[in-house]
């Protein structure tokens, strides 16, 4: 008898062990994640397991890309530092999950703006920071320069769970070609399978083939075919439910595209506070409250544009210098012929 | 009495109790925390266009068919490489098993060699070997290894000739026809037996009959069979495939491999523990009436060396069938890769897609189970 009182009590207190959980499930509070982000003194961001461009870590650790620049933008609007931030490398299958359980508070991982993926899973995109579109690799010795030599039986590999799978299978149908999809969940095993001779053709993002061409064998060997069969807008991701991060996120990656958009530089940023031009002065926080409407410090913006850079410098470092992509092409400003056009920060 | 009643029903309710209000916590908690984060829950998915498509498919699929179709062909890609490997890794293991204990020394030691090596490195390396290392370095379709102008190995795969029937469906009901004369054959061989002691050669008849029976047909039905074989075709300047034929793709293949070497390691195991529980007086003891060894064999070790061997072996049944999940790690379209992989991502639907993958995998493993708990008391001591 005295041995069931025991175990009744321990039955007593893991109940109410469990009510009590139950109720800091009720506690949630309106934007959460601003609240902890400052407590924790870093950003939580989601990028990819390694794609040159867009993020991607050296060997000593660093990340570097023009999606790791949106978290570092983040960082240093909300905690003054560009450099707090926790980079946590995910698969295309784990990204959205990673992001809606809590994992991470921002998914900056070269991901597709859907209709469905933007209002069927919890998800909100912020904005776009790459136009992008599916293309096609192939050997340059098959002689293929174009999509229609693409005959039946042949095998293209990709990743899955991509949109990418989706486009492929849309491109073919239309074409009326059978195909042989081979999809592999990690982007070095879809190269390595294209290297070996197991596909003929590698089909993802254009940015996505120029950046792995630089890590094949022998790039050399490899075209990317002219044809683009998609639009894939890439950008930024919050969770839904919580807006003012949302706007947080939205404004930190516009800041850096109006910033290119009125000349300021990490370099010059501090010299444009006595600009004559008042949007100018807004974006390097010399007049007006643009923070405080983001519950943040006026520096926020100067903050970005000196410690990150505006959209310009960001894409020379990341994807210009180091050979990805020669030139801007649709990612150039909207003065310039290019389709990066912000509602104005004001 | 009653007291002693209570005592013994308080704990059992009391646990019951804990463990539905763990569940419902959990229910509860994700319930929440779904609605905080704007998710809805459902199965409404599975009748959505699934609007991707899959490498390899027994069924007839294309893009345009839905989520639960995606599901099935994941879920019978998951059977096939599963029955592939638990046939092989039985032969395999039955093989290994008894030249383990054979007297000849080099055979003994060649199966210790390949029992100690598959056993003994991990699942999923041996995958990798075999994909990325073994079939990944073999030629292009160009230059593939050619078994005498029928069938081509090559970096794409294997491809071997198709079967092509006219009237197959006359053949296929004179093979049952065949299987029942089979099982009619032995009932009269052992009634013959039993009554008059009179010895009658049911293999050599059932042999005849799986034979004679099925080729009549092509005699007098008119069904017939032709190959159609694979041809190499070029596709561009140095891209070629092959065309007809039936291809089977590099990533079944190792998956196929890495699981009946690994899993047939461990039934060797078995078989050999089996065959050494029979006592050895029962071996002489058949001896000394004049069975001959393939008959001592036959009828008196391997009957009570089944009932050694059929519980790991389920074991080792499931272990395989679960282990075919690791498919996802080398591209094979199976259940976990095309559901638990596209269909999740594309559908965001985490929660009841894992769900769903584990639920099937429990129906499989129970399935199996329960086939093997029948043959296991179909040969377990009938107590008379």
């Amino acid at each position: 008898m005295i041995k069931s009182l025991k175990s009744f009590t321990y039955l007593l207190v893991s109940v109410a062990l469990l009510i009590g959980l139950q109720s800091e499930a009720f506690a949630a509070k309106k934007s959460k994640t601003l609240k902890n982000t400052i407590k924790k003194d870093f950003v939580r961001c989601g990028v990819s397991q390694g794609l040159p461009g867009f993020s991607n870590a050296d060997a000593a650790g660093n990340w570097s890309g023009v999606d790791v620049d949106v978290c570092r933008a983040v960082a240093a609007a909300v905690l003054g530092d560009s450099g707090k931030v926790k980079f946590t490398p995910l698969s295309a299958k784990e990204r959205f999950t990673a992001l809606t359980s809590g994992e991470i508070d921002i998914l900056s991982r070269n991901t597709t703006w859907t209709l469905s993926r933007d209002a069927d899973i919890g998800l909100t995109f912020v904005g776009v920071n790459f136009y992008d579109g599916q293309g096609f690799m192939v050997r340059k010795d098959s002689g293929i320069t174009s999509v229609n030599q693409f005959k039946n039986g042949i095998s293209a590999c990709t990743n899955i769970g991509t949109t990418t799978e989706l486009n492929m299978r849309d491109f073919f149908n239309s074409k009326k070609i059978t195909y042989e999809p081979v999809a592999f969940e990690k982007a070095d095993e879809v190269v390595a399978a294209y290297d070996s001779g197991r596909c003929d053709t590698y089909t993802t993002d254009k940015s996505g083939l120029a950046a792995q061409r630089t890590k094949m064998k022998n790039p050399d060997e490899h075209i990317v075919l002219p044809e683009t069969i998609s639009k894939e807008p890439l950008g930024p991701v919050v969770r839904q439910g919580d807006s003012v991060w949302e706007d947080i996120v939205r404004w930190s990656l516009n800041v850096m595209i109006e910033a290119e958009e009125y000349g300021i530089t990490s370099a010059n940023a501090d010299s444009m506070k006595t600009s004559e031009n008042p949007q100018i002065k807004r974006l390097v926080g010399a007049e007006g409250e643009l923070g405080a409407a983001l519950g943040l410090g006026n520096d926020w913006s100067i903050n970005i544009i000196k410690q990150v850079g505006n959209y310009g410098e960001s894409y020379k470092r990341n994807i210009s210098d180091t050979g990805i992509l020669p030139n801007r092409g649709p990612n150039q400003l909207w003065t310039k012929g290019g389709l990066l056009y912000v509602p104005p920060a004001r | 009495m009653n007291s002693k009643k209570i005592k013994n029903y308080l704990p059992q309710i009391l646990t019951l109790l804990t463990i539905i209000l763990i569940f419902g916590f959990f229910t509860f908690n994700a319930q929440i925390n779904m609605d905080n984060r704007g998710i809805d829950f459902g199965f409404g998915f599975l009748k959505q266009e699934a609007s991707f498509d899959i490498q390899f498919s027994l069924i007839e699929y294309s893009g345009t068919d839905t989520y639960f179709r995606a599901y099935l062909v994941g879920l019978i890609n998951t059977l096939l490489v599963s029955v592939i490997g638990i046939f092989f890794c039985t032969i395999i293991g039955v093989i290994v098993g008894i030249a383990r204990l054979s007297p000849n020394y080099l055979v003994e030691k060649l199966a210790t060699i390949w029992v100690e090596f598959f056993r003994n490195i991990p699942l999923l390396l041996q995958l990798f070997f075999w994909y990325y290392a073994a079939l990944r370095a073999l030629p292009l379709p160009k230059d593939a290894v050619n078994f005498f102008d029928i069938s081509y190995l090559s970096v794409k795969g294997w491809y071997i000739p198709k079967f092509v029937w006219t009237n197959f469906s006359i053949f296929f009901y004179s093979v049952i026809v065949a299987a029942i004369s089979i099982f009619f054959i032995y009932r009269f061989a052992k009634k013959q037996r039993e009554e008059t002691g009179k010895y009658v050669p049911a293999f050599l008849l059932s042999f005849l009959t799986i034979i004679i029976v099925p080729a009549l047909t092509f005699l007098i039905a008119g069904v017939s069979l032709s190959f159609e074989y694979p041809v190499l075709s070029q596709m561009t300047k140095t891209i070629f495939n092959f065309k007809g034929g039936v291809g089977i793709p590099p990533e079944l293949m190792a998956l196929a491999l890495a699981l009946s070497l690994y899993t047939s390691t461990f039934i060797a195991e078995n078989v050999r523990a089996g065959i050494m529980g029979v006592g050895k007086g029962q071996k002489e003891a058949a001896a000394s009436i004049g069975l001959t060894t393939g008959q001592i064999l036959k009828l008196v070790v391997m009957p009570q060396a089944l009932r050694i061997i059929i519980p790991p072996t389920t074991n080792q049944y499931l272990n395989l069938t679960k282990n075919s999940s690791l498919a996802a790690a080398i591209a094979y379209p199976d259940l976990v890769l095309v559901f638990a992989g596209t269909a999740m991502m594309q559908t965001g639907r985490a929660i009841e897609i894992i769900s769903i993958t584990m639920l099937t995998y429990l129906t499989i493993s129970l399935s199996i189970s329960a086939l093997m708990n029948w043959y296991n008391k179909k040969v377990a001591i009938k107590e008379k």
